[in-house]
């Protein structure tokens, strides 16, 4: 896209131009505004759907400041303070009762990350519903694939830092799970842990992954999924090419700038986010002990378990199914099985672009086998999720199993369902 | 590589080369940043074994001690604890401990090297949580109805006796492990050495 040298921009004479002017003849200031927002054409059809990119990133960006404020008051220390209690949990107590409003910033940290995996798992299901994934779109896909892994060590890694009891127990569950792995796994659990327990040496490197080298990554992920957005356009509710019918200036008929169009109805998305943001860090910041864990609140101790330990709920449909593996086969133990179908469960997104042999991308002219495999996959997903919030009885760890087998099918049958299915023919132009 | 008139070959030759030594060197400088995550010289001197006196450790009940962090069980066993061992052989993944889970000497039907008292790490098998004591026998205990006392794991639900020996069909792939230990006298066990003062 590089732009030449015409497209730069020309001073109208007054001051703030010139400023301008001699900016953009050293930065392409002028052709990054354009290629993506006022010259960036996006269909003109976007729904509700579309609102959680954005939001995705207003979250992002709050996590990161948030998150500075945070760092200046935490301690990422496991030794004992004079009265006995660990140094970090007690560096949150303080933000918590002490640093002037630091219960405010702490609740938006802490809401904020329930929330960012609410708008991810949205967006991800947008993607569904329209194939946003599929040619020429695989890329954008693949690093949003990579982003949402990113997220999840993002979010393990900061729930060790308030070191308390499912903290502590979450962690080592988590970094256990790696011992699974036959040959090197006990060895790298170790360095992972980089001590035999949990301890303060997992502590200080769990703050510094958490802090400083996954939110580079995370950043770095966003950037290319946005480049890769913008060199190929986005997809819509239809799931047709605006590119196809383009007017004798070269502009998508269908399309419209981005900025002012999406830029102002994106902010409406933001108000309404930062109204439901509020009322849950003002009126309900524990959201029902599913935001911050009740049993977090008691500093980690590493000779009694809690009775009842469950992930936050984002993670809990994975991890009802690595509960849902009981049974070995293939010489291979319960354990390890468990640990390949929860890693498999997230992976498998990675191949949705070439799982789909749909001719159409969009639900609205797809046919009743895709529209039924997703609304079965979508409730074995919540299903699961709910499971894995609940102890494990013989009758959920079957109902755990059986919603575990409609999740890996609907992907690995869906080349089949996807080809044999009956679809309407998509229009020529986008629609309302 | 293809060798036309427009590149000197021996140029490129050379580039190639001092890519790929720069390449190794790159890849060499990798591995003291990845050795700073295994375990420090203080990490691994930290496993100083612990005393635990037993002497005020009353039949039926059971004291944690802290090794190494983890918690390391102690149970004072009643002859009718015992006794229900031997009759839940068949329930048991390896009753026999033929798994490497226990030193030599814990090798026996019930894991001890005294039969009243049973050590054990309190860390189960499968991902590492602290399983809850479940004393109690029959349907009063929670656990099922014929229960005969151990273990329960509230992660995810293994069941061990009161060997520490994990029940057949269930997360935990091991028996839990024994620590190596030696009576010091009656009443003193020192957890993490085999042999006095050693």
């Amino acid at each position: 896209m590089g732009a030449a040298n015409a497209d730069k921009y020309k001073s109208d004479g007054t001051a703030a131009g010139g400023l301008l002017e001699w900016v953009d003849a050293r930065f392409p200031l002028l052709s990054l505004w354009n290629d993506h927002l006022a010259k960036y054409y996006a269909p003109k059809n976007f729904n509700f759907w579309y609102y959680f990119g954005s939001l995705a990133m207003l979250v992002l960006g709050l996590q990161i400041i948030t998150g500075i404020f945070l760092t200046m008051h935490y301690k990422p220390d496991a030794s004992l303070n004079a009265s006995g209690i660990p140094a970090a949990f007690a560096s949150v107590e303080y933000i918590m009762r002490d640093v002037p409003w630091g219960w405010l910033i702490r609740y938006m940290h802490s809401t904020g990350a329930s929330l960012f995996f609410i708008i991810i798992y949205l967006h991800m299901f947008r993607g569904m519903l329209y194939g946003s994934y599929r040619k020429p779109r695989e890329l954008i896909w693949i690093f949003g694939v990579l982003i949402f892994l990113m997220l999840m060590a993002e979010a393990f890694l900061g729930y060790l830092l308030p070191w308390g009891q499912l903290s502590y127990w979450g962690a080592q569950v988590i970094v256990n799970m790696f011992t699974a792995i036959p040959v090197i796994g006990p060895d790298f659990a170790l360095l992972l842990r980089g001590d035999y327990v949990v301890s303060d040496a997992t502590l200080n490197r769990f703050f510094a992954l958490h802090v400083v080298a996954i939110p580079l990554a995370l950043i770095g992920l966003v950037a290319a999924h946005i480049m890769a957005l913008h060199e190929v356009g986005s997809n819509n509710p239809d799931g047709i090419e605006i590119k196809k019918k383009k007017g004798p200036d070269g502009i998508p008929l269908d399309g419209i700038p981005f900025h002012p169009y999406y830029s102002v109805k994106d902010l409406v998305g933001v108000v309404v986010f930062l109204m439901v943001f509020a009322i849950v860090i003002f009126f309900m910041p524990e959201g029902g002990g599913y935001f911050l864990e009740y049993n977090n609140f008691f500093p980690a101790d590493p000779l009694v378990t809690p009775s009842h330990i469950a992930p936050l709920w984002y993670f809990s449909p994975y991890y009802s199914i690595l509960r849902a593996n009981t049974v070995n086969f293939f010489w291979i133990d319960a354990k390890l099985w468990g640990v390949i179908f929860m890693g498999l469960g997230v992976m498998i997104f990675f191949f949705l672009p070439w799982l789909d042999r749909s001719p159409v991308k969009s639900i609205r002219y797809r046919g009743p086998l895709f529209k039924g495999a997703l609304v079965i996959f979508v409730a074995s997903f919540l299903i699961l999720g709910v499971l894995g919030t609940l102890p494990a009885t013989p009758g959920l760890t079957m109902i755990a199993q059986i919603c575990s087998i409609l999740y890996f099918a609907f992907f690995l049958l869906m080349p089949i369902y996807t080809s044999l299915d009956k679809c309407q023919p998509e229009p020529e132009r986008v629609t309302g | 590589m293809s060798c036309d008139d427009k590149v000197d070959c021996g140029r490129r030759r050379l580039l190639v080369a001092t890519a790929t030594v720069g390449g190794v060197a790159g890849v060499a400088a990798a591995i003291p940043f990845v050795s700073t995550f295994a375990p420090s010289e203080r990490a691994k001197s930290a496993g100083a074994p612990v005393e635990a006196d037993i002497s005020k450790l009353a039949p039926g009940q059971m004291m944690t001690v802290e090794w190494r962090g983890k918690p390391v069980w102690i149970i004072h066993r009643t002859k009718e604890m015992l006794d229900s061992l031997t009759k839940l052989d068949d329930k048991m993944a390896d009753p026999m401990s033929s798994r490497p889970m226990q030193p030599g000497y814990a090798k026996n039907e019930f894991r001890s090297i005294k039969p009243e008292y049973m050590v054990a790490i309190g860390i189960c098998t499968h991902l590492g949580c602290s399983p809850t004591e479940k004393f109690k026998t029959g349907a009063e205990s929670g656990v099922t109805d014929d229960w005969q006392g151990g273990f329960f794991c509230p992660c995810h639900g293994s069941i061990f006796d009161l060997a520490g020996r994990v029940y057949k069909s269930m997360p935990a792939p091991d028996n839990l492990e024994i620590p190596p230990h030696v009576y010091l006298s009656d009443a003193k066990i020192l957890i993490g050495e085999d042999k006095k003062g050693a």
